[in-house]
């Protein structure tokens, strides 16, 4: 039974004697009577801590995915990266972790200096010079995107690559039955969108994936000159590895980048919580999302960090704020910044480097393996999609029975999205690898698909 | 009456050494200097330029940063000694819920069987994470009195929006998406911001002299085109809405809808329930009511539980028990889609769990029953200093207003909350509700003791004081924080959002 209640008996009585009451009940009482609970909730009794954590054992039991059991090669946007114990210790340090939102700067200096430290890592990354604070992942940030793109515009038309990840395109497709967008999506032919098929007049936004969910690095050049000829934003979903070195959102001529930040300090943690990366242009500051950090100095000329360009944030225009969002993910934010701290320039460069040459010495082996062919015949940085005799699910159970997550059926990830018609086929897996597999690991995947396949 | 405020959790004993600016991690960097050690993989080392086609390759090396792991651990600790916590003192900020985060549901949640799965798994393998959402909603719907929930909605605000497209997906059904939403002026601006972004007109109904939605210029807004109202119950002042009954029936006469703002859930946690007040929705902010940290500014949990008449429109997908015992994802039949690119904030809902499962349904009464109690012994104990807004039993928050000294002495609400912090408590949500001049909105919570009411109470009789003796030096206030006000103004003015900008 719970124990985090401080009042005694003695206490409760005073309290109520103070308040002229002799009971509970009657801090209650103006509560209509019809509608009072009088049998209590329908819960379970309350358990001591130590019984709860029995409870949770046999759950934990029961997730044979997890990692002292299986070896990850899954990915599609949720990556297992190297977090070290100096990463976590810091993360969960209890001021971080049981402040809010800092509301009052004098006493949140240390929350606010880290999204500061994290705003210029992400404006780094992204080549863009105005970050936000974080989103709650990357889908609600494509969504924030869509969003400042329409506003920006007064257009309602998004063109949006099926490269995009399908649950981030039917996250946009949700939010859209309420602002009324229409969403075009822009198909794919052997892994490269095909911008040059869709009418593009009245797009406000020009969504791209950079590399793609397949793992391809497709060329964004046609969808800036999509989005310039037809004055759209050029939006684009960024792999933050990946983006330490490959050509940055900036550089492309992005009007905004989002991205999934879990790939830095955030554990897989069964999808949530993570971390929407969003940065844009200056032309776009006023529709920014969410909360900013901005520096400026205290009343004695210190320097000092606070919350900025509040007017645009719901608290204060109601209905007419650029976005509802209140709580964010502060603390992956903060996370991010200590992990990249740890990893520091040469180090992020070193994770993007390692994971390319497993997923392509991966590749290539898998290759070898009579009856297995890649989906796309285009370059990929650290994930691929491939096709196997049969059934991916079939071959996903065996490879899981001998200890290895071998990767997502591209059908089951594409469950409710209308997408690239062969990408729904059932024989597809997409496979990732981070820094983390050894040779050892992956000659063990190898391994596995042979003789599945041979069988 | 409780006296003595000695061991009454203050946390103006912390100790802070010096006043100086920390520098930023990327002022501690030197060219050079490293941190990081990867695994030894033995995966055959090729060039980047034989794996990346080179007009892909960035021609620069983005600069991090380049600190030593000391020099890493140093910077967030000193960072970490300039942020107030609910660890580290009260934290009485209205409408945010900041009570005390058992550690044990964070010891939970983070065991690796949990916080190492991959989301995209086949669900044979995370049958645990499956059977643990599962109760996650069976627990939410008994605490709210509803019929089925999604866990997806990563914060109270998205699950306002989730909350409104399911009022839409149901009139749409029905032929006819209707128009307006009635919010009263009282609400959070999460709410009137979720109504837009739905798709929706606001039309905002004024409160009466006691605090509550007036009944009669609400009956006068209903209509036809009238898709729902929002309500948060207890409301923003702290009232329960004592009319909620006939203001649901209202609304359902029309044809609306009920949406319940969950942001104030931990006043009636075995006393009443959304679903017989009438309501259609509720959104629950795991964060405030259910004890998951607050992590300086999220990551919460908005999950939405709706009554019978809505559970076919729910995201998916969700994980529903089987009648073998063994749990599966299932897209409800007419569901809005997915609102999170996975299943939400999943550790969130692994710590709401543990807590829920650790009170069970009494210790959750005994939670509310003691957060009432605390904010009306509060409200009582000040009512000389800052009388209440409205004087009568509030619930688990109490809204007070600084209007006498304001009059008297020039000393606004905001500078009683800047004041508060030299005295070692965090202050209360200030200027919130709108509808209150000069508010100070208190939620002590039930996790503190009556010793550090009594505390806080003295520290703002002591405020009071100075008022009275040195207005001039309140404005000031505060002096023993690690940095004095700040000037808003001038970040607004000229945006330095980072390093690069404050360098130019």
């Amino acid at each position: 039974m719970a124990n985090y209640l401080p009042h005694t008996d003695e206490e409760v009585a005073a309290m109520l004697e103070f308040l002229g009451m002799d009971s509970m009940e009657q801090l209650f009482d103006h509560i209509p009577a019809a509608i009072r609970l009088s049998q209590g909730l329908d819960l379970p009794q309350g358990m001591s801590e130590p019984d709860v954590a029995a409870v949770f054992a046999t759950l934990t039991a029961k997730n044979k995915a997890k990692a002292s059991q299986m070896t990850c090669f899954a990915g599609a946007g949720a990556y297992d990266h190297e977090v070290p114990p100096v990463v976590k210790a810091l993360g969960s340090r209890s001021e971080f972790v049981t402040a809010y939102t800092p509301y009052q700067p004098e006493v949140a200096q240390g929350v606010l200096q880290a999204i500061f430290e994290y705003q210029t890592l992400v404006s780094r990354l992204s080549g863009l010079p105005i970050p936000n604070a974080s989103l709650y992942d990357a889908a609600t940030g494509l969504v924030e995107a869509v969003n400042m793109a329409a506003g920006a515009t007064g257009k309602s038309k998004i063109l949006l690559s099926q490269g995009v990840h399908p649950h981030w395109r039917e996250t946009v497709r949700t939010f859209a039955k309420g602002t009324g967008y229409d969403i075009v999506e822009v198909p794919l032919v052997d892994g490269v969108t095909q911008w040059a098929s869709v009418d593009s007049t009245d797009a406000a936004a020009v969504v791209g994936a950079y590399p793609n969910y397949l793992g391809v690095i497709e060329d964004m050049a046609p969808a800036k000159a999509l989005a310039e000829s037809t004055g759209a934003l050029f939006v684009l979903g960024i792999d933050p590895i990946a983006a330490s070195v490959l050509k940055t959102a900036g550089q492309w001529g992005a009007d905004v980048m989002i991205g999934e930040g879990q790939a830095f300090g955030t554990s897989l943690n069964f999808g949530g919580p993570y971390l929407g990366l969003f940065a844009c242009t200056e032309a776009q500051i006023r529709r920014l999302p969410g909360r900013i950090v901005g520096e400026t100095v205290d009343s004695s000329g210190r320097r000092a960090f606070v919350t900025t360009l509040r007017a645009r944030e719901q608290d204060i225009r109601r209905e007419k704020a650029t976005s509802n969002i209140c709580s964010n993910q502060t603390l992956m934010a903060v996370t991010a910044a200590i992990q990249l701290g740890w990893l520091g320039t040469h180090g992020l460069r070193e994770v993007a480097l390692r994971c390319a040459q497993s997923a392509h010495h991966l590749h290539d082996e898998l290759m070898k393996v009579e009856g297995v062919t890649a989906l796309s015949s285009q370059q990929f940085f650290r994930e691929f999609a491939f096709r196997v005799p049969g059934s991916a699910r079939d071959l996903l159970r065996f490879m899981a029975d001998h200890g290895v997550l071998g990767g997502l059926s591209l059908a089951e990830l594409n469950a409710a999205t209308p997408s690239a018609p062969e990408c729904g086929s059932e024989d597809l897996i997409l496979v990732t690898c981070t820094e983390r597999r050894t040779k050892e690991e992956i000659d063990t995947y190898v391994d596995l698909v042979r003789k599945a396949v041979t069988q | 009456m409780i006296t003595n405020a000695a061991p009454g959790g203050r946390a103006s004993s912390a100790p802070l050494v010096g006043r100086d600016a920390e520098p930023t991690l990327f002022e501690l960097s030197v060219p050079g200097r490293s941190a990081y050690q990867l695994r030894t993989t033995g995966v055959p080392a090729r060039p980047l330029s034989e794996l990346v086609p080179s007009e892909h390759l960035n021609p620069d090396v983005i600069d991090l940063a380049e600190v030593s792991e000391r020099d890493l651990v140093a910077h967030f600790t000193r960072l970490s000694h300039r942020q107030f916590s609910v660890d580290l003192g009260m934290y009485p900020l209205g409408s945010c819920t900041m009570k005390y985060n058992p550690k044990f549901c964070d010891a939970v949640a983070n065991d690796p069987g949990l916080a190492s799965v991959h989301p995209g798994v086949p669900s044979e393998l995370s049958q645990g994470w499956l059977e643990l959402l599962a109760t996650l909603e069976e627990r939410l719907c008994a605490i709210t009195g509803m019929a089925a929930a999604t866990l997806q909605p990563a914060a109270g605000a998205a699950g306002e929006l989730t909350g409104l497209l399911l009022i839409r997906a149901y009139h749409e059904a029905n032929g006819d998406a209707r128009k307006r939403i009635l919010i009263p002026d009282s609400a959070h601006g999460t709410n009137p911001a979720s109504v837009t972004l739905g798709g929706y007109t606001v039309t905002t109904i004024p409160s009466n002299e006691r605090g509550l939605v007036d009944l009669e210029k609400l009956k006068a807004e209903l209509g036809p085109d009238v898709a729902g109202i929002m309500l948060t119950n207890p409301n923003t002042v702290g009232l329960f809405e004592e009319d909620i009954v006939e203001i649901a029936q209202a609304v359902h006469e029309v044809g609306g809808l009920l949406y319940y703002d969950g942001a104030n859930l931990n006043a009636i946690l075995g006393a009443v329930r959304p679903g017989e007040m009438g309501f259609d929705v509720v959104h629950m902010n795991l964060h405030k009511t259910f004890a998951t940290p607050h992590g300086g500014g999220g990551p919460g949990a908005g999950p939405v539980a709706v009554s019978e008449r809505l559970v076919e429109f729910l995201p998916g997908p969700k994980s529903v028990r089987q009648a073998n015992g063994s749990f599966e994802w299932v897209r409800p039949p007419r569901s809005i889609g997915r609102v999170h690119g996975w299943h939400g904030n999943a550790m969130v809902l692994a710590r709401a769990l543990a807590y829920i499962d650790v009170h069970g349904g009494d210790g959750l009464t005994k939670v509310s029953q003691h957060a009432v109690l605390n904010a009306n012994w509060l409200r009582k104990r000040l009512e000389k200093t800052l009388p209440s807004a409205y004087d009568r039993v509030c619930m688990h928050e109490c809204v007070l207003t600084a209007t006498p000294l304001k009059q008297q002495y020039g000393v606004r609400g905001l500078d009683v909350a800047k004041a508060l912090l030299e005295e070692g408590f965090h202050s209360p949500t200030v200027y919130f509700p709108l509808i209150v001049e000069e508010a100070l909105m208190f939620e002590p919570t039930e996790t503190e003791s009556v010793q550090t009411l009594e505390a806080l109470a003295q520290a703002i009789e002591r405020i009071a004081q100075r008022a009275v003796d040195d207005a001039e030096a309140l404005l000031h206030a505060p002096q023993t924080t690690p940095v004095s006000r700040v000037d808003e103004a001038r970040a607004a003015r000229n945006l330095i959002a980072t390093e690069d900008a404050a360098q130019r």
